[in-house]
């Protein structure tokens, strides 16, 4: 019985790990439909920075994380100004345009700090396994666990509950009509990709202590937040949630009867088949589609 | 004018009948034209500098390019200098295929240092059979290769494996988890090591593949809990070691009763997972930083002055750096206008130098070395402490898993 709990918990570290990654993407994919092809390069920059304050500052992982959240917001933010922002009725242009943006992010770490892997120390107070419910468990995973929901509760509060979340959800219906209402649409725009690029900041920062630093870290992430956003359904928070959950739990189990390459290779024959059956995702969000054709 | 066919035809023809004249080694095939030309020794060294598995490579650049300069220093080899051609392939495999051609025809090397990787090698490896040229591969691999004309510098299986597994069969169980990552290398160490420990009486609980590069071990830490192998037979390469090791660490596994014994886990991997979820595991390998021989003071001190106080040397950047010493050994004894590549790889059979890790021989038969296994155990600190050297060296056999092939001085024969 608690092996099948154990499986359960890791299958839910497993989903929150993807939720992490992929809630910037969801946020900015499904307001702004850009592709952000970037969006791994996002999250090797907070692990970068985590590591960057650790080393050179001596700021530990949990009091660095607001640093790095405005840090890598600042960085997408300087992306949307420069390079999105002429690009948001092209959709083909701004996948290029983010690839060549991730490239060049990739290559300019490795020529500035160089290409070798990076430590990053998980806090020590939760660098060892903890006994819950009778099973043991890594601490540092439940508390990527916590963290993650309570990101996304405030991430939904900021979207259904603020007068920001308003304007972007009035802007993500129509543009030029939230226009002539008064908002601003190109700074609210900025904001929100910068918003998306702090989460996947945050995303990179808590998940080097488990894994490595390397400047390729990113381009695995980039295509688990993609399969997340696209089978949760685009524009929705609720399917972004439900949809890292069930990945994170199939992924787990799956690796655990079998193994993790069975367990890959399974997964996405799934999403195949589920976006072949249903390719607007589990949960769509009642939207008109605007006159411009977004 | 009109240019017709006929011209066209004419003038193509004297250009070509020019160009092979004037340039007779575009049609000439045999690569032996003016190869120690100038008072210079041209070597390739190919050495990923970017790229998934530059992050080692570079190391073998830097090890390497250190040798090459120690002996410019000294003199050259017999007043001839070594001149390096350094290419970059990008940790792609066809890409080294595109950059050893280049080396070899273009560039006329009389022998390339390079490849980490044995997709890499496998990749090189038409280039230099087909064109007679010579490469030298420092890195640890699956064995199972014959190949006259690579100079294999690096452990095989049972350089690795001979000592270590009944070593840990005595020091802590029978019962193991094999765990690795999909691709050629894992699968035939896992091969080797399944028949050793049937050999000692012990039995592999459950054996799985990981992909390259994946990094949640979570589901597999769970299997290690729920079975409780004795001992976790490690070959996960690359990010994947990172990962196993602080994960491992994170679930508060215990490295004395539960510990994993790798082959692929070096001073690299040890600071990028940090002192306190290497310790207690266990490194087979011919070499270790902190082996204590002059030989490796010298190595290590001349490394960290050339390339930054913080390096590491670890088992793949010490062969880069003994192999060329291998070489300079060998065209030392040639005449300057007969170094070409089989003349050289003659000139290195039975060459004995004393390397970092102690004396090391090349193995006639095969091409292979004669080498020091050693058994280490990762210190909080992120060194070594070395267990278990073991009492002699140990031969190169890259078929013993395979008892009907053996690799010979004519080839790969079946027995």
């Amino acid at each position: 019985m608690d092996v099948i709990l154990a499986q359960i918990v890791t299958g839910l570290s497993i989903a929150s790990i993807l939720l992490l990654v992929a809630l910037g993407l969801a946020i900015i994919y499904g307001a702004t439909g850009v592709i952000n092809m970037a969006h791994g390069e996002l999250v090797m920059l907070g692990a970068y920075s985590a590591w960057a304050l650790q080393t050179y500052v001596g700021i530990g992982l949990l009091p660095g994380l607001v640093i790095i959240f405005f840090v890598v917001g600042l960085f997408g933010w300087i992306i949307e100004r420069v390079v999105i922002r002429h690009l948001y009725r092209r959709p083909l242009d701004t996948i290029l345009a983010t690839w060549g943006i991730g490239i060049m992010a990739q290559q300019g770490i490795r020529l500035i700090v160089g290409g070798e892997l990076r430590y990053v120390q998980m806090p020590p107070s939760m660098s060892t396994g903890i006994s819950l419910l009778g099973f043991e468990t890594s601490a540092f995973r439940l508390f990527i666990l916590a963290f993650s929901a309570m990101l996304f509760a405030f991430t939904w509060f900021l979207i259904y509950r603020t007068s920001f979340g308003m304007k972007l959800r009035a802007i993500t219906q129509d543009r030029e009509i939230a226009s002539c209402f008064g908002i601003k649409s190109q700074r609210i725009y900025s904001l929100t990709f910068a918003y998306g690029a702090g989460l996947a900041g945050l995303a990179g920062a808590l998940v080097s202590p488990l894994k490595s630093v390397s400047p390729e870290m990113g381009t695995t992430y980039v295509v688990d937040a993609f399969m997340v956003v696209v089978v949760g359904g685009v524009q929705s928070l609720v399917g972004t949630i439900a949809s890292a959950g069930i990945l994170g739990e199939f992924t787990g189990f799956l690796a655990f009867y079998s193994n993790d390459t069975i367990a890959k290779a399974l997964v996405l024959l799934g999403i195949v088949i589920l976006i072949r059956f249903r390719p607007q995702g589990l949960f769509m969000s009642k939207i008109r589609a605007s006159s411009t054709g977004q | 004018m009109k240019f017709g066919r006929r011209q066209f035809l004419k003038g193509t023809a004297a250009a070509g009948a020019f160009a092979t004249t004037v340039f007779p080694h575009i049609w000439i095939k045999d690569a032996s034209l003016a190869h120690a030309a100038g008072g210079e020794i041209k070597v390739g060294v190919l050495f990923s500098l970017t790229g998934t598995t530059a992050i080692i490579e570079e190391s073998l650049n830097k090890a390497t390019i250190l040798a090459i300069e120690e002996i410019n220093a000294q003199g050259g080899i017999n007043g001839m200098k070594i001149k390096p051609i350094v290419e970059d392939p990008a940790s792609d495999p066809a890409t080294f295929a595109v950059k050893a051609r280049k080396l070899v025809l273009g560039d006329r090397c009389v022998s390339v240092f390079g490849s980490y990787t044995s997709a890499s090698r496998k990749a090189v490896l038409p280039v230099f059979e087909k064109r007679h040229n010579l490469y030298w591969y420092p890195t640890l691999y699956e064995g199972r290769e014959c190949s006259k004309n690579v100079i294999y510098t690096g452990a095989v299986p049972n350089q690795q494996q001979d000592d270590f597994v009944p070593w840990l069969i005595e020091k802590f169980g029978k019962r193991w988890y094999l765990v690795g990552s999909n691709y050629i290398y894992p699968k035939e160490e896992n091969n080797y090591c399944k028949k050793l420990l049937a050999k000692y009486g012990a039995e592999v609980i459950h054996e799985e593949y990981v992909p390259l590069g994946h990094s949640e071990f979570s589901s597999v830490i769970n299997k290690f809990r729920g079975e409780k192998p004795d001992v976790i037979f490690s070959t996960v390469v690359g990010d994947s070691v990172v990962a196993l090791h602080r994960q491992y660490r994170a679930a508060g596994l215990d490295p004395e009763k539960m510990p994993m014994a790798s082959l692929t886990t070096s001073e690299n991997e040890v600071a990028a997972m940090g002192g306190d979820a290497a310790a207690g595991h266990f490194t087979s390998a011919p070499y270790f930083m902190v082996w204590d021989s002059p030989e490796n003071h010298k190595f290590v001190e001349a490394y960290k002055r050339r390339w930054g106080k913080d390096k590491v040397t670890h088992f793949v950047s010490e062969p880069s750096y003994f192999q060329v010493y291998l070489f300079k050994q060998a065209v030392a004894k040639l005449a300057p206008s007969d170094i070409n590549p089989q003349t050289i790889r003659e000139a290195v059979k039975d060459e004995e130098m004393i390397a970092p890790q102690g004396k090391v021989h090349v193995e006639r038969k095969n091409l292979h070395t004669w080498l020091w296994p050693k058994i280490g155990q990762a210190q909080p600190d992120g060194q070594f402490k070395i267990l278990k050297q073991s009492a002699t060296w140990l031969e190169p056999v890259p078929y013993k898993a395979y008892p009907h092939q053996v690799c010979t001085e004519a080839g790969l024969k079946e027995i």
